[in-house]
């Protein structure tokens, strides 16, 4: 809460996800998130071709900045509150690592979509909540962030050790 | 499969592994750079003294990966002292599929990295590969199993399916399993497994 900025990340990618930029643009979102307690709105529009409207946050609206790339996007996820992401896996464990709380938005328009899978996967599992670009609004509106777990650490040690029995190799 | 497992113990117990790869691929960095990030945290568990020399190859439109294997093997480097600064070497590959290219160009694209994989298995013969998809590893795994039939090298193979993939294989995974080239196929979610059961589940690399 630095000084009572909460700043909402949005990102996606190195993709171009017009649907998702203009779904958070959409007034009646921004004033969701508003109502919700956040400060800031940042949005990382990659390859897309809709702009976002900048605001300076006069009467008590939303802050919003946008900008295409950044080689620190790390670091945005990092000072968000919130962090609404494309269903991008590099995105989504970026974030969940990071124990900040994520709404992953699926890209419908792609064709082979597997990645909704993990997504909504990992929903089921509450570590994230998962919506799409027309219904992003009725999710934030509903969201209660205390309903999400944190996402267990990684283990390869299972893996290891099933290699490492296949090769003969005893177990440290 | 059975043959194979009976056939690699006693070759490895006799003489450990002189080389093993492991297999990412790249090009957006948020699309497929979990990928990479999987394979990594893996081969970080693995001991490293027994895995050695390691070879990482990477797609040629990949500029992340081995930046990051580069990152993961002087971390090595640093805990075991600096005796091991050779044990890893870096290499990129010609890339036989990119992410959205059509299945038939696929094939053309494929020939030429076949090409390509016999110039680099030839040199390194690893007797360990450690593999993901999606489509780098697929020339290197036909070529190892074509060494293996000619008796050229023995290798294990071992293929990761991606934490990306919950209900359906990858198209490199799925032509992995269907041929039975991997001798071992991990998947990390149990719905993959209960679908593919020569597959094992080993839970989230990442």
């Amino acid at each position: 809460m630095e000084g009572g900025k909460r700043v909402v990340f949005v990102t996606v990618g190195t993709t171009c996800f017009d649907a998702l930029v203009k779904a958070v643009d959409n007034p009646i979102v921004k004033q969701q998130l508003s109502a919700k307690g956040y400060s800031h709105l940042l949005i990382q529009i990659g390859r897309g071709s809709y702009i976002p409207i900048k605001s300076e946050g006069e009467d008590g609206c939303l802050v919003v900045d946008y900008f295409t790339f950044s080689s620190s996007i790390a670091d945005n996820i990092r000072s968000a509150s919130l962090v609404i992401s494309h269903a991008g896996s590099g995105s989504i464990f970026e974030t969940v690592r990071l124990g900040k709380p994520l709404i992953v938005v699926v890209n419908e328009d792609l064709m082979d979509n597997h990645q909704s899978e993990l997504a909504e996967e990992l929903a089921e599992r509450k570590h994230l909540l998962c919506a799409r670009p027309q219904t992003l609004y009725q999710t934030i509106s509903d969201m209660n962030l205390d309903s999400l777990t944190p996402y267990p650490p990684a283990d390869a040690q299972p893996a290891a050790k099933l290699i490492n029995r296949f090769l003969g190799f005893p177990d440290d | 499969m059975n043959w194979k497992k009976v056939e690699i113990i006693p070759c490895c117990r006799a003489k450990p592994p002189t080389g093993y790869y492991a297999l990412n691929s790249g090009g957006a960095l948020n699309e497929v750079g979990g990928h990479t990030a999987e394979m990594l945290n893996l081969v970080g568990v693995l001991q490293n003294d027994k895995f050695a020399p390691r070879f990482y190859i990477a797609a040629s439109t990949d500029n992340m990966s081995l930046q990051k294997a580069r990152v993961l093997e002087s971390s090595l480097v640093d805990q075991s002292g600096a005796l091991k600064v050779k044990a890893a070497q870096f290499m990129q590959f010609y890339r036989s599929r990119e992410v959205g290219q059509s299945y038939l160009t696929s094939v053309a694209t494929t020939l030429i990295a076949l090409v390509h994989a016999m110039r680099l298995m030839l040199r390194i013969r690893p007797q360990v590969i450690l593999c993901n998809g999606p489509g780098t590893c697929i020339p290197l795994c036909l070529i190892a199993f074509f060494f293996k039939v000619v008796g050229i090298r023995w290798s294990s193979i071992f293929y990761v399916e991606s934490i990306a993939r919950v209900r359906r294989l990858s198209l490199s995974g799925l032509l992995l399993y269907k041929l039975q080239i991997a001798d071992q196929f991990f998947v990390q979610w149990p719905q993959l497994q209960q679908k593919y059961p020569r597959a094992q589940y080993v839970g989230c690399l990442m």
